[in-house]
Formats: structure tokens, sequence, C-alpha cells
């Protein structure tokens, strides 16, 4: 998956798991927490759906990756280029 | 005895909040009831297949965010919408209400199976992986969550608990508020039953391997207490909750009430994990009237639990022969009929459906019997056809597997 494809694949289960928030100006360099109301349990279904969709592992100390979109998107990049958009 | 002189001690309904497959209020409900309209329908769960149930469409997200109803289970959810209702109903000041004196006591049959089943269905899929085991589970399936969505949802932060009470729970929640409340735990209870049990397939395919699972071509027509064709339980999904306070408190702020609880009894068959037991039936339907300084002929109607299994319709029937055989005033009827079997909401559903007769005098028949079973031929039945008479009290059973026994006496306010 290239960035782009991670970021939308990260608003896929943005959308799914926080299904009250608007997502459509979520700004990729301000904090999840800032912008959404999201709780340690939300983390942990993000977590969860990407062990689910990709099986990607995420360890609990990389958790902290996490906090924002372009964080995640870019620890993501090199655990996710191997993985196919379907 | 609980019949008193002392008002501090007199417990009232004063609010009802409801979901049932045939209405989403009191007033819904109640016109389904008089009109004979059945709650039943087709369902399809998995394993199992296609069969029965009696399923509730109220909406989710009156008082829940989606992402709470997500987070959150069926079982809550019901909770949620039953606490809401009551609360709105009773006209409480729920902004002026001190939410440490409110207590939360939830009758439920069982819980859990629903989340642990969705669980291993989804794990499954990851060839049994429990790494993909949700970490939302644990608090999805606590024996406490249905009252704790409660708290969380309406900040409440006196007692909360579940009763896990199988199928006499309904009873079991508005006693064990009623008992808080004259023990001055509370000031408010919010009490009942809730179910979820639509939602497991493993009641469904545990009552089809027992030979108790009702079948008909017709839904409207599978749940038949009483009847000779009668083959089995529907089960179905639902909830009512009622707010209980002490007489006094009801009567200073001008509250509508609704009845008083003026007897209860819960007992133990101590037999059999399935079959009931008329002795202890009957002891807890006598223990229930002499702690109401009640006879049996002074009960106008008695809201039946028979399920519409072939034994224990005709065990029921033989403890209701016992106490009330020789009164002629006393009428039978049978909420199930239209409903199916609402597990945990069963009781207090129950009760819902005869509250309204103090009011307007009806006792709402029980449907579904075209051929009555000799065995379940008791005088005072009420069948097919609403009857009309005044109401002054009414004696809800509600039992359960395990042998366990619950019965409430309401009277008239």
């Amino acid at each position: 998956m290239t960035p782009p494809e991670i970021r939308e694949e990260i608003l896929d289960i943005l959308e799914s798991i926080a299904p009250d928030e608007d997502l459509t100006d979520l700004k990729d360099e301000v904090s999840f927490r800032e912008q959404l109301e999201l709780d340690s349990m939300d983390f942990l279904d993000i977590v969860m759906e990407l062990r689910k969709r990709h099986r990607v592992q995420v360890p609990e100390d990389d958790y902290v990756n996490l906090a924002s979109m372009q964080s995640t998107v870019t620890y993501l990049e090199p655990l996710m280029k191997d993985v196919q958009k379907v | 005895m609980i019949r008193t002189a002392n008002d501090d001690q007199r417990i009232v309904i004063t609010g009802v909040g409801l979901t049932s497959p045939n209405g989403n209020s009191l007033s819904e409900y109640r016109e389904a009831l008089l009109a004979g309209r059945s709650g039943v329908g087709d369902y399809e769960i998995r394993y199992v297949g296609k069969t029965l149930a009696g399923q509730c469409d109220f909406d989710e997200l009156r008082y829940q965010k989606r992402k709470e109803v997500r987070r959150g289970t069926r079982a809550g959810g019901v909770a949620i919408f039953c606490a809401r209702e009551a609360v709105a109903d009773s006209g409480v000041d729920w902004d002026a209400t001190d939410r440490e004196r409110v207590g939360v006591y939830i009758g439920v049959t069982e819980h859990g199976n629903v989340e642990t089943e969705n669980e291993i269905n989804e794990i499954k899929a990851f060839d049994y992986d429990t790494k993909v085991w949700s970490h939302h589970h644990n608090p999805r399936t606590v024996a406490n969550n249905p009252a704790g969505e409660i708290s969380l949802n309406m900040g409440i932060t006196g007692p909360h608990y579940t009763l896990g009470a199988a199928c006499a729970a309904g009873n079991a929640g508005l006693i064990q508020g009623l008992q808080m409340l004259t023990l001055g735990e509370c000031d408010l209870a919010i009490a009942g039953g809730v179910s979820e049990s639509i939602h497991t397939f493993g009641i469904f395919a545990g009552f089809a391997s027992q030979g108790a699972l009702a079948e008909h071509d017709d839904p409207a027509l599978a749940s038949r207490p009483f009847d000779r064709d009668r083959n089995g339980i529907v089960v179905s999904e639902g909830g009512c909750l009622y707010t209980l306070e002490r007489l006094p408190v009801a009567r200073r702020r001008g509250a509508k009430v609704y009845g008083e609880i003026v007897g209860y009894a819960m007992n133990s068959d101590a037999s059999d994990f399935v079959l009931p037991n008329p002795d202890q039936q009957s002891r807890c339907i006598e223990l229930a009237l002499q702690r109401a300084r009640l006879n049996a002929e002074d009960i106008d109607i008695v809201s039946t639990h028979a399920t519409a299994t072939s034994s224990g319709d005709i065990q029921e029937c033989e403890a209701l022969r016992r106490v009330f055989g020789g009164s002629d005033r006393t009428m039978i009827n049978n909420t199930k009929s239209f409903i199916g079997h609402a597990m945990g909401a069963a009781g207090s559903l129950e009760l819902a459906g005869n509250l309204p007769s103090f009011e307007d005098g009806v006792c709402h028949p029980t449907i579904n019997v075209d051929n009555l079973d000799p065995e379940c031929d008791l005088p005072g039945l009420v069948l097919n056809e609403a009857r009309e008479q005044p109401i002054q009290y009414i004696l809800n059973n509600s039992f359960g597997m395990l042998g366990i026994n619950s019965v409430l006496i309401v009277a008239k306010p």
C-alpha cells in the first residue's frame, strides 16, 4: 500500500469505530484525540482492525505512533508496503 | 410481612419503560394485547437456521450514540432504552435527582452468551487465533453489563447490578428494587428485567434439543400456552423496567402511581434442573399471599408464567388449582401467547401487560387456545377474548430453570 492508500484505510477503520464523527476535515498533523472522541479502547480497535484486516502487528510500545494520521501513516508505511490494496 | 401501615415501607410503581415484540411503550403494548396482536415473527440465526422469535424494533439511537451501541451489548441497549423511558414516564425531575441515591437492579436469564458466540465465530475466520479476540469481550460479558450500561449512560453513581434468576429474573429485579428501597439503600430504584437471548443460537439449539422449541407455519400462532397442540417456547427479546419509590415520596411530588407492590415471594423447587415442581410453585404463591395479607379469592388476575411446554404448563396449572381452585373471581391469563418468552424480561413485561387493567378494568386474554388441554383446564382461564371486571389485585408468576420461583402481588393504587 502507498501512503495515500494507508491513509484511506485508516479513515475507513476510524469510520467504523467512531461512527458519530465527521472525518471530512480531519487534520493529519493534529492528534486524533484533539479532534475526535477517542479513548484507549478505540485505539485498541485500530490495532485490532490492522491485525484482522492486514495481519499487521503493532507492539504495545509502538502505540504512541498512532497519535495522529500523519504519524500513523509514517509508522505503517514500511509495515504495509507489501500489503495489497483490496 | 411486607403489607405494612408504615408508609415509608410501602413501595409503589411510578414509571414504566419497555420494549416488547409488539410495542415500544406501555400504551402501544397494551393496545396490541387488547387487539390480539402477536409480536412473533420469522427469524434466522447462525447454525440453527430458520426459526421463530419475538424481535423488538425500538429506536436504539434515541438514547445512545452509534458508537455506544457498537461498543455495548444488545441487552445494554434494551436496558438503557427502558430505563430512560421509565424515568421520563415517572415525571421525576432527573436533572435535580441525586444520582448517588438511584439504584439499578436488572434481572437477566443469562448474559454473555451472545458476545462469546460472536467472538468464537469471528476467530474461526482466523483459524481460532485468539490474538483477534476482542478487547471489548470482558466489559460486554461481565454479568453486571446491562445494569452498568444504564449507570454509564445516565450518570447514575448509586449501586447497579444484575440478578441472574433464569426466567424468574424480571420479578427478581423488582423484588430487589423494593428491598433496597425499604432498607434505605436508595431513594429511586430502576428495576425489572431485560433479555437479548434471541441473539444467541445456543438458547434456540438448547430448547430444540430439549424438544421444547416452538414450530408453526404461522408465527403468530406459534406461542400457545394451555393449548393441546402447543409444542414449545418462542424465544423473544425485550425489556421492561420500572421506577419504584416509597409511597410518601411519590405522593409528595404528585406522581402518577401505577400500583403498589404489596406482596412477593421467591423460593426454590430443589427437585430438578428443568422440570417445575407444583408443590413449591404453589408454596411460593401462598407465601406471597400471606405477606400481602390476602386470600386467593382477593386476587383478580393471575398472570401466569406458562411457556407452552408440554409439562411446564400442566405443572403451573396444578399449582394454581391448589391455590385458586376455590376462587370464583380470579381470572387467569398469559401474555407469552402474544409475545413469546422474553426470558429475563418475561416477568416484568407480563406484569406491565396487565397493569393497565387497574384503569380500564379489562383482563387481556390468552390467545391461540383452540383446543384447551384438559390438564390445563382451570375455571378462571380467560381464553381468546378479553373479560371485563373491576381489578384490585394482580398476582404475577415467574418461574425458571434450576427450580427458581418468584411471585409478585400488585395492588391498585
